[in-house]
């Protein structure tokens, strides 16, 4: 009984210690003497395996970050590698941004009009709609249009770049891939999206507008009065301020996917998907850390705080 | 008399004792190796044996996790990012498909290594790019053309071109005359020697095609790949000349020279029978 169980145990412990290092033999047949006990290891060394691999992970991400933004403060890039990518992000995603801040303007105006309408506050609707877009929706569309449009883009074509060993070709140059390839396009992104939002902020309010005039026939001087009276600076302060982040990570998420891109049409595709949704994943978290940030902090200096009614 | 006194030279490269491995998979074991200036070696063995991860160890592109390479004397692991910057400037890279910038035409992609390290003026780039793409056999009119407008031999000579503009002192091929013709492998293979005789240069060749390594050749290393060899063996299985080829005892050397499957064919049919 005894010797059974220390045998059982030792077991236990091979085939955890394996494990870890090699992932191929935790296919084996889990052992006849304990078939749970062992489920219930491999289970703890999936798990184990995967808390193992995102550590490494995020910290292969932090020192690229890290690489990054070194790179940015020694040695300015190069004039002709940043225009480009300045061109790429701000100017050719001006429409794409505009389009979807009009139509979420005038989707906000049709979704509120009828809960409002029913209070009798429909003149309330430009305070609504105009504080939704420019605390929320202007940064978060315009920077998941952004991942959508240039992140996966980037990822796409860092990664073929290092398919086809023209990043190792930029190394055996002297020239350093990340100096050339990433601090560029983070720049690109950092100071493009608070320009696309306030694009998309600027969209939405006339898209809100003309929808609420032209067709719920709501008063201007209203909409537009009480538009003022909720809407302060602070709230488009809030929108700006996210925004930058919001681009820091689209850039560096991208960068990173493009840079470890596995070998191959399908690493490529993985990559590019990838970075979008770990993009959006990031936008959607830094959104809800710098809202509670930034509502603690509105209420330090306004402590009078709610202002709605 | 020239082997000797090339032997008695100080090597331009070394790697003493070096490994490298990709997570788990190891691909390099324990690899010691002197280049002398002047040489030109040529790696050989199947694919997947590591010849490409052992140059790109020498210049930096991979970094081994046990022993040393050293340049010049110089460690090439303890140099911080702008010397080691420098000391690329002394490397030529022939990429197996030439990695050229594809969002950039010809000549901007042979101008890259002059506009990063060096002030030249835009007349001075336009002539050396023109000396290096007639050097290598192209016209003048492939200047403006995309990458991706030209033939696969016409890449690999871009390429080269590329890897030549800096007067490089040591030149590496990866695979240069794979996916070309014949005719095309042959003018490669006339090309290195010609690069070799006019500019002095160390140069270090891998390929698996025999006429190029028999060809080009001072020196011709064989790896062979670390999951068909025993833990004690060493990985190099042949050193030599190229005359020491046609007189090798190793029938792993012989089977790759002349080409014959061997046991592998063995494999194959074990493989298949157990299949069904």
């Amino acid at each position: 009984m005894v010797a059974s169980r220390t045998k059982l145990r030792k077991t236990v412990f091979i085939k955890s210690g394996r494990s870890v290092s090699s992932p191929s033999l935790t296919t084996e047949t889990p052992s006849q003497a304990s078939p749970r006990l062992s489920r219930f290891t491999l289970w703890i060394v999936d798990w184990g395996r995967v808390t193992y691999q995102s550590v490494i992970s995020l910290g292969r991400f932090s020192l690229f970050t890290w690489a990054t933004f070194v790179w940015m403060f020694t040695r300015a890039p190069r004039r002709e590698t940043i225009w480009p990518n300045f061109y790429q992000v701000g100017v050719l995603s001006l429409p794409v941004v505009a389009l979807t801040g009009t139509f979420i303007g005038m989707v906000l105006a049709v979704q509120s009009y009828f809960q409002l309408r029913q209070l009798g506050l429909e003149t309330r609707l430009g305070a609504v709609i105009n504080m939704t877009l420019v605390r929320e929706l202007g940064p978060v569309l315009a920077a998941t249009m952004l991942a959508g449009r240039v992140g996966s883009a980037m990822a796409a074509e860092l990664g073929t770049m290092r398919v086809t060993e023209q990043i190792d070709a930029l190394s055996a140059m002297g020239a350093n891939p990340i100096r050339y390839l990433v601090v560029p396009r983070f720049l690109a992104c950092l100071l493009m999206i608070p320009t696309l939002t306030i694009m998309a902020d600027f969209m939405g309010v006339a898209g809100g507008y003309f929808y609420s005039y032209l067709v719920l026939n709501i008063d201007t001087h209203f909409y537009f009065y009480n538009s003022a009276q909720f809407v302060s600076w602070y709230d488009l302060f809030t929108g700006l301020f996210k925004s930058f982040f919001f681009g820091a990570a689209i850039a560096m998420v991208s960068c990173y996917q493009g840079f470890n891109c596995a070998p191959g049409a399908e690493g490529v595709g993985r990559a590019s998907t990838a970075s979008f949704v770990y993009s959006f994943v990031s936008i959607l978290i830094l959104d809800l850390g710098i809202g509670i940030f930034l509502d603690k902090l509105y209420m330090i200096f306004f402590p009078a705080g709610a202002r709605l009614f | 008399m020239i082997d000797e006194l090339i032997r008695e030279q100080e090597p331009l490269v070394s790697l003493e004792d070096i490994s490298v491995r990709f997570g788990e998979q190891r691909v390099l074991r324990n690899i010691s190796l002197k280049i002398p200036a002047g040489q030109t070696l040529v790696l050989i063995g199947e694919s997947g044996c590591g010849k490409t991860v052992l140059m790109k160890s020498i210049i930096g592109l991979v970094r081994p996790w046990h022993g040393r390479v050293l340049f010049d004397n110089k460690e090439m692991s303890k140099l911080n990012e702008r010397q080691l910057s420098q000391l690329r400037m002394r490397f030529g890279f022939v990429f197996q498909n030439a990695a050229l910038f594809d969002s950039m035409t010809v000549g901007q992609n042979v101008a890259f290594p002059l506009r990063q390290h060096g002030n030249y003026t835009p007349a001075e780039i336009r002539e050396e790019v023109l000396s290096r793409l007639s050097e290598v056999g192209l016209p003048d009119t492939a200047v403006g053309k995309k990458p991706a407008e030209l033939s696969g031999g016409m890449r690999k000579r871009v390429g080269l071109a590329r890897a030549l503009i800096m007067k490089p002192e040591i030149i590496m091929y990866d695979e240069p005359t794979t996916g070309l013709d014949p005719i095309m492998s042959d003018v490669i293979n006339e090309l290195i020697l010609r690069t070799r005789r006019r500019n002095a240069v160390t140069s270090i060749v891998v390929t698996h095609d025999m006429n190029t390594a028999r060809k080009v050749a001072d020196r011709i290393v064989m790896l062979y790949p670390l999951a068909r060899l025993k833990p004690d063996e060493s990985q190099i299985i042949f050193d030599g000349t190229p005359e020491d080829l046609d007189n090798v005892r190793d029938r792993r050397v012989r089977q790759f020279v002349n080409g014959e499957a061997g046991e592998r064919l063995m494999e194959l049919r074990a493989a298949s029978s157990a299949r069904g």
